[in-house]
Parts: structure tokens; sequence; C-alpha cells
């Protein structure tokens, strides 16, 4: 299966490439501060950061509009800031506290910002995309127009609910674009080694949609090769299979010393930047000056700074006290077991 | 008050509620056009059409996931798993997704929704057809566990989890589908968390649910004839549980038969010794008693079958030895 036909040259409004420019410098100040965080045991827990395919959740989300919905992976940073979440309220998040998107409860692997249409991460890889086709099914039967964006890893994709979902869609024709981040591992298992086709887009053709291959280095051909598909879905058309071709570069977590891969694998994909990459473009066409972009970064360095001092200096644990609330909506443990909340 | 079927019990209470709310609606494996394994949608699909009662694929675990996805969404789906065994492999969706994202996501979303699904043994379908799974549920925070006995607490009961906000594990057992009783007139709803009394008595507090229940009902008569006065509670939800009202009687009675179908060994009925030991210690007469299934898997031949989960026989046997402290 061949790769869609780049779209480079063809950039938008300053202003929007400003923002494009931005979100892919906010994820990736923040993952390289939740790393330093890790590497300092301030931050708890495990994080699976997104360093390296920024231009996939920030083009797939240009391509949605408020109304429209997505779920998240265990490596959901980045969808959850293109997806409209503050740095703040993420690192927050992170770190366990109260004033997080989730208040501390679900930390990295479960944020969630359901009011913003984000449906959440999940740590059980692949236990997303059942959930996704469900909200299509909500979608299709409320018929309001709205569409799902469902993002998960290669490594999902080989994962049984993988196939019964998309079947699933592929019989209802249901409103929702299946994006795979195709970062060439699942953890230390490299495509080659497990998964029986190199392209998984093609893994499309068995449940009669669409697949398409992007380079997810390249955040205009992202947004275009989504926009089409968010488009099929929309019209009512079915499914679609996106397959963005990118890489992860840090670790897959903190303890991962990626023994699996190779110094030069690495760095033809560092070569292969996404902000690199835009940034080139956007100075070739003269959309911006480097002057201006660096001015975009140090606004990031500056909101990142915040965003630490919040966390770490304004914001509280949740009191212990809390830890049985919103197990059940309407129910809290009582002295007998679960009791009604009195209203 | 009219007599109702089980199954057409569930069937109404899915009809009444599909009919109040448009966001109700059913899918899972063979509920549309052949109405069901166990005939519990029949007529549903010509009523309200395939939009809102959807045959799907063999794939347990997105119908548990779809139903997790499209409860966030807006709807209330109610979703069906053929047997109760099969939950094995919606389990991931239904605990780790649907149970948990409530709390995971800081009480900001709800996940209303209700997965039927039909357990017990008693027709001889052996060890992938047969089991009571409960326990594995009840164990999950996040989801909800009812098991109703009787048709009308079936429709009640129903009809509660499918207007409630929580993720909830309807369990109907097989045996019972064809069961006829009384069902009051009009809205009929059951509460969840709330035990029914099936029998007072003074003698001893006998505890089931789900089939058993019923079972443990005709024992009590028979005990009654025997001058030995039983108390049988049939719990209808395992989560919440009516603490209280096991309690309660604990203390009139101070003896306890548990009777649960499902394998004795870490069965759902331990939780309930255990509440009655935290609670009501001072007020036993005799170590609590059980009455399950054996540890094995359900087997197929009759008299294997039989010999595998409780029978009126063996659980009138323990309620006359405890009744006259020879325990
Ligand atoms: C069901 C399940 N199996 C295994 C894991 C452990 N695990 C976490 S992430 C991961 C790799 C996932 O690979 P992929 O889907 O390609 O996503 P990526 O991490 O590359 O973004 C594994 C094996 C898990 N969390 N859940
Ligand atoms: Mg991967």
């Amino acid at each position: 299966m061949a790769m869609r036909d780049p779209v480079q040259g063809k950039v938008g409004r300053k202003d929007d490439m400003r923002f494009l420019l931005k979100q892919m410098m906010q994820i990736r100040a923040f993952e390289d501060k939740v790393f330093e965080l890790l590497a300092r045991d301030i931050l708890k827990g495990a994080s699976h950061v997104y360093a390296g395919q920024e231009a996939v959740a920030v083009g797939a989300m240009q391509a949605i509009t408020d109304k429209d919905l997505i779920t998240s992976t265990h490596r959901g940073h980045g969808h959850c800031l293109a997806r409209g979440g503050t740095l703040k309220l993420m690192l927050a998040e992170l770190c366990g506290k109260e004033t997080g998107y989730c208040r501390g409860r679900g930390g990295s692997m479960h944020i969630a910002d359901v009011n913003a249409g984000n449906l959440g991460a999940t740590g059980i890889v692949a236990g997303n995309i059942p959930v996704a086709t469900g909200a299509a099914l909500a979608c299709k039967m409320r018929n309001q127009g709205q569409v799902v964006l469902c993002f998960f890893g290669d490594g999902a994709s080989n994962n049984g609910t993988f196939h019964e979902s998309l079947n699933m869609a592929g019989v209802w024709k249901l409103p929702i674009v299946y994006i795979i981040e195709n970062n060439l591992y699942g953890m230390s298992v490299s495509v080659k080694r497990a998964c029986a086709v190199q392209d998984i887009a093609t893994r499309s053709s068995a449940y009669a949609m669409d697949g398409v291959i992007v380079d997810g280095q390249r955040v205009l051909d992202v947004q275009a090769t989504v926009a089409e598909a968010v488009k099929h879905a929309r019209e009512g058309k079915g499914p679609m299979v996106v397959e963005a071709k990118t890489y992860r570069y840090r670790g897959h977590s903190r303890s991962d010393p990626r023994v699996y891969r190779t110094k030069e694998e690495e760095a033809y994909w560092h070569d292969h930047d996404p902000i690199k990459l835009f940034r080139e473009l956007l100075a070739a066409q003269k959309v911006m000056t480097e002057a201006e972009m660096d001015a975009v970064e140090a606004e990031v360095d500056q909101e990142m700074a915040e965003a630490e001092k919040f966390t770490l200096d304004e914001s509280a644990y949740p009191p212990a006290e809390a830890v049985f609330e919103d197990v059940y909506a309407g129910w809290i443990q009582g002295k007998y077991g679960l009791e009604p909340i009195q209203k | 008050m009219a007599q109702a079927f089980y199954r057409e019990a569930i069937r109404d209470a899915l009809a009444e509620e599909m009919r109040r709310d448009p966001r109700v609606f059913v899918m899972g494996e063979d509920v549309a056009i052949y109405g069901g394994a166990y005939s519990a949608t029949k007529g549903l699909m010509e009523e309200f059409g395939e939009d809102r009662v959807r045959d799907t694929a063999i794939s347990e675990a997105a119908i548990a996931g779809a139903a997790v996805g499209a409860a966030m969404a807006g709807m209330r789906p109610v979703a069906e798993i053929m047997y109760f065994d099969f939950m094995t492999i919606a389990m991931d969706q239904f605990v780790n997704q649907g149970g948990k994202n409530r709390y995971m996501f800081g009480g900001k979303t709800t996940v209303p929704m209700v997965l039927r699904t039909e357990g017990g043994a008693g027709r001889c379908i052996a060890a992938q057809h047969s089991q009571s799974l409960e326990a594995w549920f009840t164990h999950a925070p996040g989801v909800f566990v009812v098991a109703p006995a009787t048709p009308a607490d079936a429709k009640g009961l129903l009809k509660t989890c499918i207007r409630d906000d929580n993720p909830i594990l309807f369990i109907e057992h097989k045996m019972l589908y064809g069961v006829k009783g009384e069902i009051p007139d009009g809205e009929h709803l059951v509460p969840l968390g709330k035990a029914a009394i099936r029998q007072e008595g003074s003698d001893l507090t006998i505890i089931s649910y789900s089939r058993m229940a019923n079972t443990c009902a005709e024992v009590g008569k028979k005990l009654a004839a025997d001058g030995i006065s039983a108390e049988v509670i049939d719990l209808r939800s395992l989560k919440p549980l009516d603490t209280r009202t096991i309690l309660e009687s604990v203390r009139k009675t101070g003896r306890v038969l548990l009777v649960s179908e499902a394998c004795s060994n870490t069965n759902f009925v331990c939780e309930i010794a255990m509440r009655i030991n935290e609670h009501a210690f001072d007020y036993l007469d005799a170590p609590i008693v059980r009455v399950c299934a054996a540890d094995v898997p359900v087997p197929m031949s009759p008299t294997l079958e039989d010999a595998a989960i409780p029978n009126p026989d063996r659980i009138m046997e323990a309620a006359r030895k405890l009744a006259k402290g020879e325990v």
C-alpha cells in the first residue's frame, strides 16, 4: 500500500500554522518536562510520552470540530493537549493533584476530558477501540452529525478487540476514523516481529472500509488525510482507517534502555522530526520567520514553567477521605456497604 | 395483577423503558430477528425497528465495549451476552473500562448501561454454558450486580437498572425463563440494594438469590411443616447488598444458612458471612453454614450435574441440622 501523496507546500493562514506549530511545541515541552520530573521522582507512576509523534495528534485534531469525540491511549498526553487540553491541568493530573483533569484519580494513563469530547485514555492496550466504536454508534443513533476519532498503536491492532470493533463499525457503517499510530514498536517488539502485515492500514479491507497511509511526521499531511476520512464518515459513508507512520523518541517508559533498536534508526527519525520539518516548511514558504518561531517556543517555555509552578506549588493532593467518592453514581460506601447518597 | 413468564417480564421491562426513553436500545447476538437465545427480546424488533434492536456479530468484547462507549456518549444501552460463561470475554470491557471510567476520570462521566446475561446450571449443557460467575463481578469496584429470581423482580429490577446511571450486570437464570409469576399492574419498579423476605421465620435465616432463592422458598415451606421456622431472604441485588435486612434477620434467628449455585470456593456468600461476622457476631448461636456448588466444572451428565449443584434435599438437610443445633 502506498503512502498518500504529500500535501507539502499547501500551507494555510499564518495564524492557523502558528497554532499547529505551537501545539506541537507544547506537547514536546510537556513531554520533556514529564521526563525530567520522572527522573527527579517528583512525578510518580507510569508515563508513556508522545515526543516524536506530535504531528499525528495535532494534525488529526484539526480535522474535527468541538462536538466530535475522541478516545485516547496509554500514550495520551498529545491527544489531550491537541484536543484543547491545557498544560496546567494535564501536569496537575500526571502529578496526582486535585486540580488535574481527573482530580488526580487517573494520572498519565487515564487522562480524560469527557466534557470536551475526550472520552479518555486507557491502560488496557486496545481497550479503547470497542468504546470508541460504541460512541460512534451513539453518534449515529443520535444523528447530530458527530464523528469519533479513535487513536491507538500498531501493537493494539493485533488485539482481538481491534478486529471485533472494525467489523462492527464496518457492518453498521459507523461515523468513526480509526487512527493507527504506527511507531514501529509495541514496547520492545517491532511491527516486523509482531504484525503479519507491515502496512496495518491494509487490515481495513477485511472490514469493508478504506484504509490510507500517511506520513505521520508531516502535520499538514495528517490534517488533510484525516479531514478526508472525517468527511467520509460524517457524510454517512462509513468508517475509515488512517495509518500514520511515526516514531516515539523516548523509551517505552522510563525504565526502557531501548536495546531493541539502533542508534542509526533513531537518528533517521530525529532527522524527520515533525517540529523540525514543519519549521522548515514554514520558513521556506515564508509563512513565519525563524525569529517568530523562536518566539513561539519561548512562549511555550514560559507556559510550561507556569504549569509546573501551578502543579508543584499551588495544587494540593486529594484528601485521603475522598477515596470512596465517585466509584458509583448516586451511591457511596457506608458503614454496612454501599448506601444511596442522600440528596 | 397479571401472570407472566420471567422471559415476558424481561421483554416487557425492555419495551416499557424503550417507549419511555428514546436513548434506550438493545443489542446482542440473535436478539432481533430471533428474539434472543432464551426468547427474552421477542417482538422488540417488530415494535422498535432494527435501529434500536440490533443483532451483532459474535463479538462479546465489542458488544460490552460498545455499550460502554454508547453510554458515555449519551445513550442507555442494554446489551445481551448470551451466556454468563461468555462474560469472561466481555469482562475487560465491562470491568476495566465500564466500571472504572467514572472513578478514573474524577467523577466526570457516567456509564449508564446494563449487560444482561443468563447463567446457572440445570440443562445438562456442561461446563461452558452453566456457570454462575457473579463473584467475579461483585469483586470489581464500579459495577453493580443483580440476580432476580421471580418474574416480578425481573421486571421491576430491570426497569430500575435501565434508569440507573451505573454499569450493571443483570443476571438472569436459564431455568427461570419458563417460570410464571404475578406481576403488579402499572409502573412496577424494584429498588437496587433491597432484599425481599420471601418467608418470615425465627429459627434460622436462609439467604440466597436467583434460582436458588426459589428453591430455598420451597424448602422454607417444607421446614414449616416440620415445625422449623425459617426466614428466607432473596437478595435480588448482590451489589449494592442489603446488609441491614440480613443483619436484622440474623439478630432474630442467630443461625444462618447461605445458598448459592456458584462454586463454593470464594463464593459471593462468603462476603455475606464476613458482614455478619463484622456486624452481628454476638448474635450468632451457631457457625454460619453454606450450601454451594461443588468446586468442579459443571458436568454434563444429569446425575453429575445434580451432584455438583445444590438441590432441595441438601439444602433441607443443612437447614434441619442447623436448626437442631447439630453443627
Ligand atoms: C492489554 C495490555 N497488554 C499489554 C500491556 C502492556 N503494554 C503497555 S503499552 C504496550 C505497547 C503498546 O504498543 P502500541 O499499541 O504500538 O502503542 P505504543 O506504546 O507504541 O504507543 C504494552 C505491551 C497493556 N498495558 N495492556
Ligand atoms: Mg507502537
